[in-house]
């Protein structure tokens, strides 16, 4: 399932790469629910929240900068860093 | 076309960087009690990997560069702790001078 | 002939050695810093408010330093020779670690496996994270900026720079380990290690192999 990773800029403690924000992938595997680390980071508990490994082309990242347009990256996104393409 | 609008100094995938040096080396004794301490605070409930991090990033680019990698992690790790309420700040500069004054070695003053 | 046996073999020179004859602790004789006089407070508080004690402290330290790239490798070993092993590690690798009886704790580890096709290669953009509860603690450079920066954009010249040069046909699939997992790459068995023991091949497995920089080779 092909997702986006929101171009969000928030400040705080954040564990969606700045380089993916915006990038488009396809889903790889769901892997579950897991402590927010934006919550945690400063001692707040909210909900857990779904994790997706999202993989993505070189070419989808980089453009002309990629080595090999279709290499990839693979990276673990909490579900609410996506929306629908 | 996505705008890098707030890219924090640690999110570093993609930044132009030089050659990858090698590097390691055998872990001291001290640094190792460092490592222990994050996972038993951690552990304890007083401190999380997020919180170790967070601290981590909020000390800034600087800080990565001239602090060692323990280094920081115990400097973290003592915010942490005085956030948790486990220690206090007042405590930590009483102990610390106490400490100072056992010896000028990390042996003599452990 | 009986042997002149001595508990301490002493080099009389006392070259690097105290006078005892007994070489420094280096840690314990190095200038005091700032940080580790920190380091020796928040321990010693932190016991004295009965946070943690000190035999959980060195109880942690053994349980860190007993783990080691050696781990790793036998994992690897193992599932080079038993079909199962590695279909049921590709599955869930920390259940798999665990029912070799490796004490990984909580860590989520996924294994990664390099095929003819495929090259794997892992880092953390955002810190350090490495899967320390199996391999032990990770090495200098994978903490280092240009690891982290680079990896992502460029990994094949990174791998170059290892010494591991890629054909273009195979793909490079870099894992940006951005929260809970922690990954093992899974190395090909390399065709001239066919036919040795699972104990023979551990030592064909390298750390840098399972972090993807590198591939397994034969022992010096």
């Amino acid at each position: 399932m092909k997702v986006r990773i929101k171009s969000h800029w928030p400040p705080g403690h954040i564990r969606t790469p700045a380089y993916l924000r915006g990038k488009i992938g396809q889903i790889e595997r769901r892997i579950g629910l897991f402590n927010n680390p934006e919550e945690t980071a400063y001692r707040q508990t909210g909900p857990q929240r779904e994790l997706v490994r999202v993989r993505f082309r070189m070419a989808d990242i980089w453009g002309a900068r990629a080595e090999r347009g279709e290499d990839v990256i693979e990276a673990e996104i909490y579900a609410h860093w996506l929306e629908p393409v | 076309m996505t705008e890098f609008f707030g890219k924090r100094w640690h999110d570093m995938g993609g930044d132009p960087a030089g050659p990858i040096t090698p590097e390691e080396h055998d872990f001291a004794l001290w640094e190792k009690r460092v490592d222990a301490l994050m996972v038993l605070t951690s552990a304890a409930g007083l401190m999380t990997t997020d919180s170790l991090r967070r601290v981590l990033e909020d000390m800034g680019a600087d800080a990565y560069e001239t602090m060692t990698y323990y280094e920081r992690w115990i400097a973290s790790i003592a915010q942490n702790m005085v956030e948790a309420g486990a220690v206090t700040t007042e405590e930590l500069g009483a102990k610390m001078a106490e400490v100072r004054a056992r010896g000028a070695t990390y042996g003599a003053a452990s | 002939m009986p042997h002149d046996h001595h508990d301490h073999e002493h080099d009389h020179s006392h070259d690097g050695l105290s006078p005892s004859g007994h070489p420094y602790r280096a840690d314990n004789d190095t200038d005091l810093s700032y940080w580790q006089a920190m380091e020796i407070a928040l321990r010693e508080l932190l016991i004295e408010k009965g946070h943690l004690t000190a035999a959980q402290i060195h109880a942690q330290i053994n349980a860190m330093d007993s783990r080691s790239p050696a781990n790793g490798a036998r994992v690897v070993a193992r599932a080079w020779v038993d079909p199962e092993f590695k279909a049921a590690l590709l599955a869930d690798a920390g259940a798999a670690s665990r029912a070799m009886g490796f004490d990984i704790g909580p860590m989520h580890l996924i294994a990664l496996e390099n095929t003819k096709e495929v090259h794997n290669v892992v880092v953390c953009t955002l810190c350090s994270c490495y899967p320390r509860n199996l391999l032990g603690l990770p090495p200098d450079w994978y903490k280092s900026r240009a690891y982290r920066s680079r990896t992502v954009i460029e990994p094949r010249k990174v791998l170059s720079e290892f010494g591991l040069e890629l054909p273009e046909q195979m793909q490079v699939r870099v894992h940006d380990s951005t929260a809970d997992m922690r990954y093992i790459v899974l190395p090909a068995q390399p065709e001239a290690s066919l036919g040795l023991t699972e104990e023979e091949l551990a030592a064909w497995v390298t750390r840098d192999s399972m972090i993807g920089v590198g591939l397994p080779q034969a022992p010096q």
